[in-house]
């Protein structure tokens, strides 16, 4: 890859006066069915041809980073949901992990077990709400619906343990809010078996391997490995185009170096690696491994001794002086927390490394001579959530 | 226009003596309310279908609670519709955006004029039937481009132009399959195109000149399917790049009124393909049996039938293909309808001029009729295999 290829558009391209008269402004959002959210896009479009694009973020911005700052670190936790609202788990987790760190408090491996089930019952659910309105950019509706089915048996287990199918402020520094119902993995045997025998296999049969399916992504945005790293991609975006990188495997937490599951990797079966195809069907197959890792996780909870999943909640979370940045694998990518305290009941200063935020900041690189219809598989395959970008 | 005329003197054989403008107006009056009301009907029918089978494949029930089983759901819209501001948004050119509607609303309706619904039973049997079906439902783009240039919407113009590309595009390669069976029946009047097939299933035209015509078949349904708009080829109003496209700007009725048209020339372009291809108000069992119920002609029955058919086929495809890029959409038209369909005019020219073959090839009673039986055995038995994998799958998962 040449250095001209990996330098951005420049600047000028926006000027009014360097517009071409075939040229047009075309305002894609803030409300637009394709852009996910809030985003708005500007694409300067020939025709259909788009010459450049140019992403507007900012439109959800809650002040999320400054609002830790004021509340004490059991009140960060539902505006941590807040962040990713399509997989709060994982928003949580991290947070949790990172203040935990920092204040030396060490889980029981009965919670870290129930936080993995969470964790990767949410990357399915995620998953699920990803590949499915993918398939709807892509103008196929009915594969959506079936993946929201299936999302929902998911949220409905999230409902029975905690209460609440959205935000979950389910993990607390310490342990989690609710233990495990009885009955519980049984009902997760059998949402998992379902998902593997049905779901998944119905998914790629009806679209993923659909011919007008592969035809349009195998190809489209194509995101080489060094493209992906200089613009700081994570997660199934940068699995996509073929780098193993996965934070449950490289820096494991939680227990995750004990399960036994594979790095879903792009594999370039239909075109280029690093597609828009390779980044969806990387999302596919996790949703299968997720599965792998919560069948184990279900078979270790049987077998292990149910401890309070309150035990180690501190009633007060003294954190002491200094500072502490931990990173996870959420279902979009890696999400850091680097959080400061000064020693007081709050944090002094919370920063958060958002996947989704790198992913669009490679968006404007790749989007460059693509068709109008490609811009809106591209923003699909990057898998962005609006309310993260913008926190 | 005879056969309303002989029913009304029998019914009313007052009428006789009425003077013969009145009488033409009635003749002619009656059949334009009868399509009319069809055309108005027909939409909320399909509307309602389309939402079940789209319900009933996402494993959900689709409308369901006004009336039983959501039956008044689309009458409960068409009323909403009806009553809705229309909303003209600023610096839209009202002339044009006005008559946008209108003109898709013609270019779907017109041509039901020459749909034969029986062997009298037609509006006007123009002696140029598929000519002006041809002609007219392409009038409909001008409309369109018309609604995406009026709206003063990027969106809308970008579908406007997209749609104006497609349909051109796709009318090329459905007008020269349009002649295929023309040639064959060697008139362009519907009613003649439906003679031809006359005697049962096995003188359909899909079932004659074996290779020939199955291909021409499909190929005239999935460019009249580009032609009216439908997924895979719903670039046009691409919901999620254009938003709604062409429509984007519309509401109330305008809105419903492209609705309708859109769902009415789904309609058409199956009628005519099943009088094309289908022996359009033939039924399909040897010796004219169940042509006739007693006294009552079950001509409009079996079209109506063949194509309702081709419409749920639409739906299913609908709901099951995602969409193609604008760029694919032309590939398809200009390097693959078009060529092939060049291919099978000269090759149906040919053998219609040898005398042996004027009339389907030789092999046609022995091939096309076991080949179609030995495909529907296939689809059958990949059918039951599915069912099947579903049930183990169903027990094992019980297990």
């Amino acid at each position: 890859m040449s250095a001209s290829e990996l330098t951005p558009p420049a600047a000028n391209d926006w000027d009014p006066e360097a517009l071409d008269t075939d040229e047009m402004i075309l305002q894609m959002g803030p409300q637009h069915p394709a852009t996910h959210g809030v985003l708005r896009v500007e694409l300067r479009t020939d025709g259909e041809v788009v010459n450049a694009a140019r992403p507007h973020i900012g439109y959800l911005h809650r002040c999320f980073e400054k609002h830790c700052e004021n509340v004490d670190y059991p009140g960060v936790m539902p505006y941590a949901d807040r962040m990713d609202y399509v997989a709060a788990m994982g928003n949580t987790l991290g947070f949790a992990l990172a203040v935990e760190k920092l204040a030396g408090i060490e889980v029981s491996p009965y919670v870290n077990t129930v936080r993995v089930i969470m964790a990767e019952l949410q990357r399915i659910a995620s998953h699920c709400v990803a590949v499915g309105t993918y398939t709807m950019d892509i103008g196929a509706f009915t594969p959506f619906l079936h993946l929201l089915r299936d999302r929902e048996k998911v949220l409905d287990l999230f409902e029975w343990t905690c209460g609440a199918r959205l935000l979950y402020n389910y993990n607390w520094v310490g342990g989690v809010s609710h233990d495990l119902p009885d009955g519980f993995g049984r009902a997760a045997r059998d949402l998992l078996r379902e998902f593997d025998a049905i779901t998944i296999p119905e998914l790629i049969d009806l679209i993923i391997g659909n011919k007008i399916f592969i035809k349009r992504l195998a190809g489209v945005g194509v995101c080489s490995p060094e493209l992906g790293i200089s613009y700081d991609l994570t997660g199934p975006n940068l699995r996509g185009s073929g780098i193993p990188r996965d934070l449950r495997k490289d820096a494991p937490y939680c227990g995750y170096e004990s399960y036994d599951f594979e790095v879903a990797l792009g594999e370039g079966r239909f075109g280029p690696l690093g597609s828009c195809f390779d980044r969806n069907w990387v999302r596919v197959v996790e949703m299968r491994e997720s599965s792998r890792i919560l069948h184990q996780a279900l078979d270790r909870l049987e077998k292990m001794e149910r401890t309070d999943v309150h035990e180690k909640v501190p009633k007060r979370v003294k954190v002491p002086k200094g500072e502490v940045y931990f990173r996870s694998e959420a279902p979009r990518g890696q999400l850091g927390y680097y959080v400061v305290s000064d020693g007081k009941a709050n944090p002094y200063r919370v920063k958060v490394k958002s996947p989704c935020f790198t992913a669009m900041s490679v968006f404007h690189h790749l989007a460059r001579g693509m068709m109008i219809a490609d811009i809106v598989a591209l923003i699909g395959s990057l898998d962005i959530v609006l309310g993260e970008i913008d926190r | 226009m005879d056969i309303t005329y002989d029913l009304l003197l029998r019914i009313f054989p007052a009428l006789a003596d009425a003077p013969s403008w009145v009488l033409v107006a009635i003749v002619a009056g009656l059949p334009a309310l009868a399509c009319f009301a069809f055309m108005g009907v027909g939409p909320v029918i399909y509307v309602y279908a389309e939402r079940k089978i789209s319900g009933f494949m996402q494993d959900r029930l689709g409308p369901m609670r006004v009336g039983k089983w959501g039956l008044l759901q689309t009458i409960a819209d068409t009323v909403k519709l009806l009553f809705k501001e229309a909303i003209f948004p600023r610096d839209v050119d009202r002339t044009l955006f006005l008559l946008a509607p209108i003109i898709v609303c013609v270019g779907a309706f017109l041509p039901l004029v020459v749909i034969p619904w029986g062997a009298r039973l037609q509006t006007a049997d123009l002696n140029v039937g598929v000519f002006f079906v041809a002609a007219i439902s392409s009038l409909s783009v001008i409309g369109l481009i018309m609604a995406g240039w009026a709206s003063n919407n990027k969106y809308a113009l970008f579908g406007g132009m997209r749609s104006a590309a497609q349909i051109v595009s796709y009318e090329i390669p459905a007008i020269m399959l349009l002649l295929v069976p023309v040639m064959i029946a060697g008139s362009l009047s519907l009613q003649d195109l439906v003679a031809v097939q006359a005697g049962g299933l096995q003188n359909w035209l899909l079932f004659r000149y074996f290779p020939i015509m199955p291909i021409a078949f499909v190929m005239f349904f999935v460019a009249g399917m580009a032609e009216c708009n439908r997924t895979p080829f719903d670039i046009p109003e691409a919901e999620s790049e254009l938003v709604a496209g062409f429509h984007t700007e519309y509401s109330g009725f305008f809105f419903a009124m492209f609705m309708m048209a859109e769902y009415t020339e789904m309609f058409v372009i199956s009628a005519v393909s099943s009088v094309l291809f289908l022996g359009g108000y033939l039924s399909p069992f040897p010796g004219g049996v169940l042509q006739t119920l007693g006294p009552l002609p079950l001509g409009w029955f079996w079209l109506i039938f063949k194509a309702w058919f081709l419409i749920f086929v639409m739906m299913w495809l609908r709901w099951t293909l995602p969409r193609l890029r604008v760029d694919q959409l032309m590939h398809v038209a200009w390097k693959v309808l078009l060529p092939v369909a060049f291919v099978l005019v000269v090759v149906t020219g040919f053998f219609v001029l040898l005398p042996e073959t004027a009339n389907g090839f030789l092999w046609d009673r022995w091939v096309a009729w076991p080949l179609t039986l030995a495909f529907v055995a296939f689809l059958f038995v990949v059918m039951v295999r599915a069912l099947r994998w579903n049930r183990r799958r169903a027990q094992e998962l019980a297990a």
